[in-house]
């Protein structure tokens, strides 16, 4: 039996209205633990308003190994990307 | 008593309680068990000096002989000192550390959501302030400790003993003496015997959940915060926290 406490990574939204962030991971015996030392690790600072954790070996991940299969066929396809339109000034930032 | 000297009394009690447990908590800085648990206890620590800066800055206000946070909390010795005697005792493991903050933690949030409304202001404002950082302090300390009570059988026995140890440490939480008498009679603090109840109900909510049995004695050490007799550790603490302002007076950054 292991006797280190399961990793949970973090997630926090810095305000109302931008999406959660991965800002970390830390260690602790449940989830309510690791919200509290999520607080106390990454909100030291008044970074957020609303953290979630889960726990990391319930995080499916991509292989690096599949980086060319999976990325580099999207590389060619300029057509995907909106890059072809002047965007106004008056705009402001996208 | 006269009010304002029953003021800066009470509020040098409030401050130092808060300023020796600081010091205490913050001796673990580096030393905890886990990352997170070292780094929860630094922030805790920095909270209740922040209140203690606060507290005693007051005191130093109604005193009004030009002393500051900085000058109560350097240039006093141990008798002058007025912290409850549980804000000084040893740190020993971690869970005895936990079983310490909890049982004070439980005791501040009970005393500031009475200050909260007293009648003296500055009193109530700096209790609003501060009573945002304990709720959450008494939560995770609680939280740790029906952790550690109803875990495993070492940590059982470990929070027992804590818990046996530090009982004689809180009875001088609800006693009383003219510096409340006189403050409760203003409507500025209450008679410490009131609080008695609603510490109770939270306590033994939470030893319940950690399966720890309370012991069953009222016999509480006494002295600490009329300043009468502190313990031998007081002293070793503010040579620790005080050599720097001694050794060189006024020093800053």
């Amino acid at each position: 039996m292991s006797n280190e406490w399961p990793l949970w990574e973090v997630f926090i939204r810095g305000s109302h209205g931008l999406n959660h962030r991965h800002v970390g991971s830390l260690h602790a015996p449940d989830a309510a633990m690791a919200i509290k030392n999520a607080r106390d690790v990454y909100t030291r600072r008044n970074e957020g308003v609303s953290i979630w954790v889960v726990e990391a070996r319930h995080i499916a991940a991509s292989a690096p190994s599949d980086k060319g299969p999976f990325y580099e066929p999207s590389n060619a396809k300029v057509y995907r990307h909106p890059t072809f339109f002047d965007i106004p000034d008056e705009v402001g930032p996208m | 008593m006269e009010r304002d000297a029953a003021l800066f009394e009470y509020l040098l009690r409030l401050g130092d309680s808060t300023l020796i447990l600081g010091q205490r908590v913050s001796e673990w800085c580096g030393h905890a068990p886990v990352l997170e648990e070292d780094i929860a206890l630094a922030n805790t620590a920095l909270d209740l000096i922040g209140q203690t800066q606060l507290w005693l800055g007051l005191a130093g206000t109604v005193e009004g002989k030009g002393r500051d946070a900085d000058r109560l909390a350097f240039h006093r010795d141990a008798w002058e000192f007025r912290n409850l005697l549980i804000c000084e005792r040893p740190n020993g493991d971690f869970g005895h550390t936990m079983m310490r903050q909890f049982l004070f933690d439980a005791y501040q949030s009970v005393l500031l959501g009475w200050l909260r409304g007293a009648a003296e202001p500055r009193v109530a404002e700096i209790a609003e302030k501060a009573a945002k950082e304990v709720a959450y302090h008494v939560e995770r300390s609680g939280d740790t400790v029906i952790g550690l009570g109803d875990g495993t059988d070492e940590s059982h026995a470990r929070m027992q003993a804590a818990l046996d140890a530090l009982w004689p440490w809180v009875g001088e939480m609800f006693t009383g003496d003219a510096v409340e008498a006189t403050l409760a009679a203003a409507g500025i603090a209450p008679d410490p015997a009131d609080l008695r109840p609603e510490w109770d109900a939270i306590v033994r909510r939470v030893l319940g959940a950690a399966t720890l049995t309370v012991p069953d004695s009222r016999f509480a050490h006494q002295g600490g915060k009329t300043g009468r007799m502190h313990t031998e550790e007081l002293g070793h603490l503010l040579a620790r926290m005080q050599w720097l302002q001694r050794a060189y007076p006024d020093a800053t950054w």
